[in-house]
């Protein structure tokens, strides 16, 4: 077994992982990320997408709606290039107490979230489908946030400045001697080759599944898996974040991001991040809870559904898994557990993924005896090769509680934010339209290239790269085009036809899973001409008995398998 | 939002992907500036959105002759989302002032005809004049533009003394074209109805607005629709069928102005169900027999090309219906889905090859026919096919009011 020394150890390549690799790495210190899946496979690539304004969180749960405030301005200074400016609104629905409105504002004011109240009629001049029978409109900070472009962008920084990311990495053990965590055996899932790695310290940051991770080493944390469904909706009606102004519950807040609404979330405890599925009850719910907020919410194109795990970290004892506090808790097993060499960061928001990171580092820092001090918060990330390098900059908001900040953020001149059009736009620019792989969500023959070439290890690991799959027709058009691009670019490095053929079959599975709970009207429509193309025309129904995962693919592997229960 | 509009908004997600719409576009077959109806239309529509830059461009290059909205298995209603993206953009950026010229049929024609329409159109047809109108103006050196005439329409027909024997009334709708450049059409129109035993009435009335919205000017096409709402509304609540010979104004009064920009009070309503296309109407006349078949035999061969803005009326074939009860005429239809001039889209400097490409299909049909005389309902369609072919073209009721063996 070859055996790698290094400072620091993280395990997790979720937005908290990459994060603390790229603040580890800029401070100097030798860092290693490993990830069982690829970059975001977890958590930071299965929730809504929302840029919190900290808004949710101001009563329930304010250190939290804080945290939210001030990362919110500053992931706005770092990364634009992931983030939309949509605004938010909480709205005061027939449903909803009057009376919490008041209440909001107050602890907006007392957390330090921006809050302006503006009138029903401007909200419906703003957002026309929203329902006329709202009573009070609150506008808030509010974004969209693309995570697996920012944990995209974050990893490239962090090997930028020297740290190691490997993704399809999985832990087999962690090394303890004595009362000491020396390191990890991991293992590369594209070949089963075993790698053993010293640390001088192993940060855990594998979110939802950092009970597991920590169990290794013979240490309890209690990470109550939160299983959280969500819809997207074919197109975007509105074009600003709409939540109930009520405590947080399910079905509560739609998210405009990229070319998709997504309504979002239910909270279901399960056992195991690993094993959850989605029931027809959750969605069910979700649309009617959105004829709520938009009239006729549940008549739109469903275009999926998706769930991803919540890691709330349980320290005491609460009845309802939506009071567990959303602030994120950094663990020093020396002390709480009397096993040095291990910290592990649990907890928190993608919104506050950086102060997460930041706290963990300074930890980490001292016991290194690192005085560097932290550099995240003011420089902006790198963008990844499949962005476009885009000149144009969409119009700066001027009214409402964002408006000074993104005078402040524009005047930085950092890469410009992203706006809806921003991918047509350069389709229109480069006149590449015919050269459109996924034509749906505009990604062109380039920019799958340069997906493949930066290492993809599936046309899953493609898809949060570029979007590849993630519109209408699901991947109907795309999937074979994306194949073949893949064969043709590694077929000299040694992945051969059943490998590609491999990799097919995979996707189309994965993308059959979300589309299950939302079979009906168009999207069924849209599931029987998909079936016909590849099943009827393509054959692929007889391609498994020549299908073979390898050639640097990670196609199956029961580490990295998400297991819905129903199907 | 109301249910009609939501239904417009709401069908991009229709949208399966199926690209029949893109192969049977007959823009898209012939030029790489146009992506076709799927990308414009349903797939660019998702990364629109009102109160943001408009991301796109080449959804200009749609010709807005609606075979996509024919073709489409899901029932998406591609060119309406198409020509309201154009209008966003024309919000946006502002009207070139060759669209907004070209946009204004009614008043080009007011300023050009008259008793000096024929020296204006002797000017026109000379090259040097047309090559300063391409350069300053941007309208094709080669494109089918109208010869004005010496008398409107209206005119002609404030001295026309009609038979005293009317049973019923029809309301008729001109349009721009037959009251400026082809009066004989109308003349036609009348004689044929008048023949009928129909009292024709003239309602006030201006452009249908059309060319406004092809070229992505709501304010104006929105004021010109409501206007013509007005003046005939009275005339739709009594009954009175308001019928007209030019295909796509009567398509607009019903469909395209309501839909595309958004207009549904119940007048609109009112006006929209009670408008004719003139050979929609005659042909309900010899469905109900109380069309007369006094027809002389017209012992030809023609070549007939049903506009695509008269495809988009969903009514079958018309005037080939009627035009078959006429002994001897036979008629050969072009089964071309466009002739590419598309009302004002063919004139333009950028546009003018791609039009006579997409009408490469008619303009062969035509010439293989050896006929010296062509038929098709839409002025504009006409005026490119003689353009294209040297061949004459008719309005099908020129022939009709000839079968009838009437005087014009």
């Amino acid at each position: 077994m070859r055996t790698i020394e290094t400072d620091v150890l993280v395990i997790g390549g979720g937005a908290t992982g990459t994060g603390c690799a790229r603040d580890l790495a800029m401070r100097g210190m030798r860092t290693i990320l490993v990830e069982k899946g690829d970059l975001t496979h977890g958590t930071t690539g299965r929730y809504h997408g929302l840029l919190h304004s900290g808004g949710r969180y101001v009563t329930k749960d304010p250190q939290s709606a804080t945290e939210c405030a001030r990362e919110n301005v500053v992931l706005r200074k770092i990364m634009p290039h992931c983030l939309e400016d949509t605004s938010g609104f909480f709205v005061t629905t027939p449903w909803d107490d009057p009376a919490y409105g008041d209440v909001f504002v107050k602890n907006c004011r007392l957390t330090g979230v921006p809050v302006q109240e503006i009138s029903v009629q401007a909200m419906l001049r703003r957002e026309p489908v929203l329902n006329p029978r709202i009573s009070r409109v609150f506008e808030v900070m509010d974004g969209s946030a693309d995570s697996f472009l920012a944990t995209r962008s974050t990893a490239l920084s962090a090997e930028e400045y020297g740290a190691q990311i490997w993704t399809y990495h999985h832990v087999v053990d962690l090394v303890r001697e004595g009362d000491r965590v020396t390191g990890a055996v991991v293992e590369d899932l594209r070949n089963g080759e075993r790698i053993g790695i010293l640390c001088a310290c192993v940060l855990n940051a594998a979110g939802a599944w950092a009970g597991k991770i920590a169990s290794m080493a013979g240490v309890t944390v209690t990470v109550l898996p939160g299983k959280g469904t969500m819809v997207a909706m074919n197109h975007r009606m509105l074009n600003t974040v709409v939540n109930r102004c009520k405590l947080p519950d399910d079905g509560d807040i739609i998210v405009p991001i990229h070319t998709v609404a997504v309504i979002g979330t239910t909270d279901v405890h399960v056992p195991d991040p690993d094993v959850y599925g989605i029931e027809p009850d959750e969605i069910q719910f979700m649309l009617a809870e959105g004829d709520k907020l938009i009239p006729g919410f549940s008549q739109y194109r469903a275009l999926r559904a998706w769930a991803g795990v919540r890691p709330l970290y349980k320290d005491r004892d609460v009845a309802n898994d939506r009071d567990i506090p959303r602030t994120f808790k950094l663990l020093d097993h020396a002390e709480r557990d009397g096993v040095e060499g291990m910290l592990s960061i649990v907890g928190g928001k993608w919104t506050t993924y950086r102060l997460m990171a930041e706290e963990s580092v300074d930890a980490l820092a001292k016991r290194l005896g690192n005085t560097r001090p932290c550099r995240t918060a003011e420089e902006p990330l790198p963008l990844p090769p499949t962005e476009h390098q885009t000149t144009f900059r969409p119009p700066v908001r001027t009214t409402g509680p964002g408006a000074s900040v993104a005078a402040e953020v524009e005047a930085l001149q950092h890469a410009p934010l992203y706006w809806l059009g921003k991918h047509l736009a350069e389709v229109e620019r480069e006149q590449s339209f015919a050269d459109l792989i996924c034509e749906c969500e505009m990604a062109s023959r380039s920019r799958v290239l340069a997906a493949i070439d930066a290492g993809a290890k599936n046309l899953d690991d493609i898809r949060r790269d570029v979007r590849m799959g993630m519109g209408p027709c699901q991947g109907g058009w795309c999937i074979y085009r994306t194949t073949a691009l893949l064969f043709e670019r590694r077929g000299q490095d040694g992945l051969s036809q059943a490998n590609s053929n491999d990799a097919l079959l995979h996707f189309l599975q994965a993308r059959w899973k979300g589309l299950v709970p939302v079979l009906w009207g168009d999207q069924l429509r849209q599931a029987r001409l998909d079936e016909l193309i590849y099943v009827g025309v393509l054959g692929a129904d007889r391609l498994r008995p020549i299908a073979e995962q390898g050639g640097g693919l990670v196609t199956d592997n029961p580490a990295v398998a998400t297991e819905y229960v129903k199907a | 939002m109301d249910h009609i509009e939501l239904s417009l908004t709401q069908s991009l997600d229709h949208c399966i992907k199926c690209n029949i719409c893109t192969s049977a576009c007959p823009v898209a077959a012939v030029t790489d500036a146009f992506p076709g109806p799927k990308y414009v239309g349903p797939q660019a529509q998702r990364f629109r959105h009102e109160g943001q830059p408009v991301p796109d461009a080449s959804v200009d290059y749609c010709s807005g002759c609606r075979v996509c909205n024919q073709v489409c298995p899901t029932g998406v209603k591609i060119a309406e989302l198409n020509a309201r993206a154009r209008a966003q953009i024309v919000a946006e950026r502002g009207l070139p002032l060759r669209n907004w010229l070209v946009a204004r049929a009614g008043l080009v024609g007011r300023m050009s005809c008259g008793p000096h329409a024929p020296l204006l159109n002797f000017g026109l047809r000379l090259s040097p004049a047309r090559w300063a109108v391409e350069k300053v103006i941007g309208i094709h050196r080669k494109a089918p533009l109208p010869a004005s005439s010496t008398y409107t329409f209206r005119a002609w027909f404030r001295k026309h003394r009609a038979p005293a024997t009317a049973r019923r009334q029809v309301a008729f709708f001109h349009g721009c074209a037959t009251n400026f450049y082809e009066p004989h059409v109308g003349k036609a129109a009348i004689a044929v109805l008048e023949h009928n035993g129909f009292e024709v009435l003239l309602p006030k009335q201006q452009c249908c607005g059309l060319p406004l919205i092809s070229n992505g000017d709501f304010k104006a096409a929105t004021s010109a629709h409501e206007a013509n709402v007005q003046a005939l509304v009275s005339y739709a609540r009594q009954g009175i069928p308001i019928v007209g010979t030019s295909t796509s104004c009567t398509l607009t009064l019903k469909e395209e102005a309501p839909e595309i920009l958004a207009l549904h009070s119940e007048d609109v309503q009112a006006v929209a169900a009670g408008t004719y296309d003139i050979f929609e109407f005659l042909r309900s006349l010899a469905e109900r027999g109380e069309l007369k078949t006094d027809f002389r035999p017209i012992e030809r061969h023609l070549p007939y090309h049903q506009p695509c803005q008269y495809r988009a009326h969903r009514l079958g074939s018309p005037a080939m219906d009627v035009l078959s009860l006429i002994p001897g005429l036979v008629l050969e239809e072009s089964h071309a889905e466009c002739c590419g001039i598309a009302g004002t889209y063919g004139l333009k400097k950028e546009k003018y090859q791609i039009g006579m490409d997409v009408g490469a299909k008619l303009f062969d049909m035509v010439k293989r026919s050896g006929s010296d005389l062509a038929l098709c309902d839409s002025e504009t369609c006409r005026w490119q096919i003689t353009h294209a072919t040297g061949v004459t073209s008719k309005h099908p009721i020129e022939i009709l009011a000839e079968a009838y063996g009437l005087e014009l």
